[in-house]
């Protein structure tokens, strides 16, 4: 093809597969992250306290409107004026982390929202405590029609993993961006970089659905 | 300096930010659209070839990053011969992006009309055009609409990213205010601030009424 090295292309690859590994690392704390955060963003919708309620909701919505470069460039200039010194990863993590948790939280929202009523009563006939009728009872049935959902925002943190580069933190794209500069070759590095992505994100998003389809067979659903 | 006394200052080059901002956005939406018709409506065709190049957009864009693509598209293609403005470049990658998601929706559109609405448009003895355009099309749209609501906001968000290619946008800017005052509180805060206006108070309502207006025209209002 056209101006392909593929000297230079074996040359560049151990560099952006250490790379991948941090990508995968970054990827994998922010989601670990967003799966707690959202979990508590979406109990909290649901506490009978009104303003509790108003000010999750109206945050989730916040983040949900914004674009998650701004606010991982917010998180990383901002915490050090008021005294916080954060590095590129802690910044990176808490802005992926936020940000996919309030999508989670939606997600989360969705799978509670489609436990039957009856659940809930029954629960009380029982005179199960909120804690048991949650833990028990409502999050296991709630998880099943969550999946497919969670799956696709565990993809998607992975695909917006490479913003985490404008802050220095170095993961692939950030990797692909220096030997780009290092060396004035922008082919390999770029393409070698969404090939990687792509071999990743496809058979993950694959192994989902295979997942979902085990896990609904497992509850005796469909 | 007070906050007013920052918007004073700053606020043209806000404006201006977001007027680029916008531009993108509505470039960015319309390619969205053409494509996401075009690559879902060829998914579902009986035709292997178009389904399988469909297939491969829509895999290809979906498995991997927006910015990987803007930065392919912006650094990587002058390489073959074709040399984009970053303004192009921009919304090109965007609209691609995000084209290969509305594809998705659109077969999803397609696929929940009523089997009896294909059957009443073939025994009619409609063309499949005309089945297509007149029966189908119009029942999907409606029923797409939501979620276009939802990748739209999307879609605004993404344009953020034509800043990493100094398109000089809204984020661009509040990048560089940023770095000639170190207010990043007050830049980046207002940045966010607009974005969620955009969002909240523009495109939302206007997918809503979109979706009233359809619905008051399909008899279902």
């Amino acid at each position: 093809m056209f101006d392909w090295r593929w000297d230079f292309a074996w040359e560049i690859l151990p560099r952006l597969l250490m790379a991948t590994v941090n990508t995968l690392i970054a990827a994998g704390a922010g989601y670990a992250i967003a799966l707690v955060l959202g979990l508590v963003f979406a109990l909290a919708q649901r506490t009978p306290y009104r303003p509790v309620t108003f000010v999750v909701r109206e945050s989730v919505e916040f983040i949900r409107s914004t674009p998650l470069v701004l606010q991982i460039f917010f998180v990383f200039f901002v915490a050090p004026q008021f005294g916080i010194r954060l590095s590129p990863w802690a910044s990176g993590m808490i802005a992926i982390g936020l940000h996919y948790a309030a999508y989670l939280s939606e997600v989360y929202r969705g799978g509670l929202e489609s436990v039957p009523k009856g659940q809930w009563e029954a629960c009380t006939a029982l005179n199960l405590t909120p804690m048991q009728s949650y833990f028990r009872i409502i999050v296991p049935q709630a998880l099943p029609p969550s999946i497919p959902g969670m799956g696709n925002y565990l993809v998607g943190i992975f695909k917006d993993t490479p913003m985490l580069s404008v802050i220095g933190v170095a993961e692939l794209m950030h990797t692909a961006n220096a030997i780009g500069a290092q060396s004035y070759r922008f082919l390999e590095p770029y393409t070698m970089v969404g090939v990687i992505f792509l071999l990743i994100s496809l058979p993950t998003a694959w192994l989902i659905r295979i997942f979902d389809a085990w896990v609904r067979n497992k509850m005796g659903m469909n | 300096m007070s906050y007013w006394s920052f918007l004073v200052e700053y606020g043209p080059r806000f404006i201006d930010g977001v007027w680029i901002t916008a531009q993108q956005f509505v470039l960015a939406a319309l390619l969205a659209i053409a494509i996401a018709l075009c690559a879902g409506l060829m998914r579902l065709s009986e035709n292997a070839a178009s389904r399988g190049l469909a297939i491969g957009y829509i895999e290809l864009f979906r498995g991997t990053s927006l910015l990987v693509q803007l930065y392919w598209i912006f650094f990587v293609l002058p390489l073959f011969g074709i040399t984009l403005e970053k303004f192009s470049a921009g919304f090109l990658a965007v609209g691609m992006n995000l084209g290969a998601y509305g594809a998705e929706l659109v077969r999803g559109g397609i696929q929940s009309v009523p089997k009896g609405q294909w059957e009443a448009a073939y025994a009619l003895s409609m063309s499949p055009a005309k089945r297509m355009i007149r029966v189908i099309l119009p029942q999907a749209l409606l029923n797409m609409l939501p979620p276009w609501g939802n990748l739209l906001i999307e879609l605004l968000k993404s344009t953020a990213l034509v800043s990493l290619i100094a398109v000089a946008d809204l984020m661009f800017q509040a990048k560089q205010i940023n770095g000639s005052t170190f207010m990043s509180a007050q830049a980046f805060g207002t940045a966010l601030i607009i974005y969620y206006i955009l969002a909240r108070f523009i495109v939302t309502p206007f997918m809503r009424r979109c979706e009233l207006v359809m619905a008051r025209k399909m008899g279902r209002g």
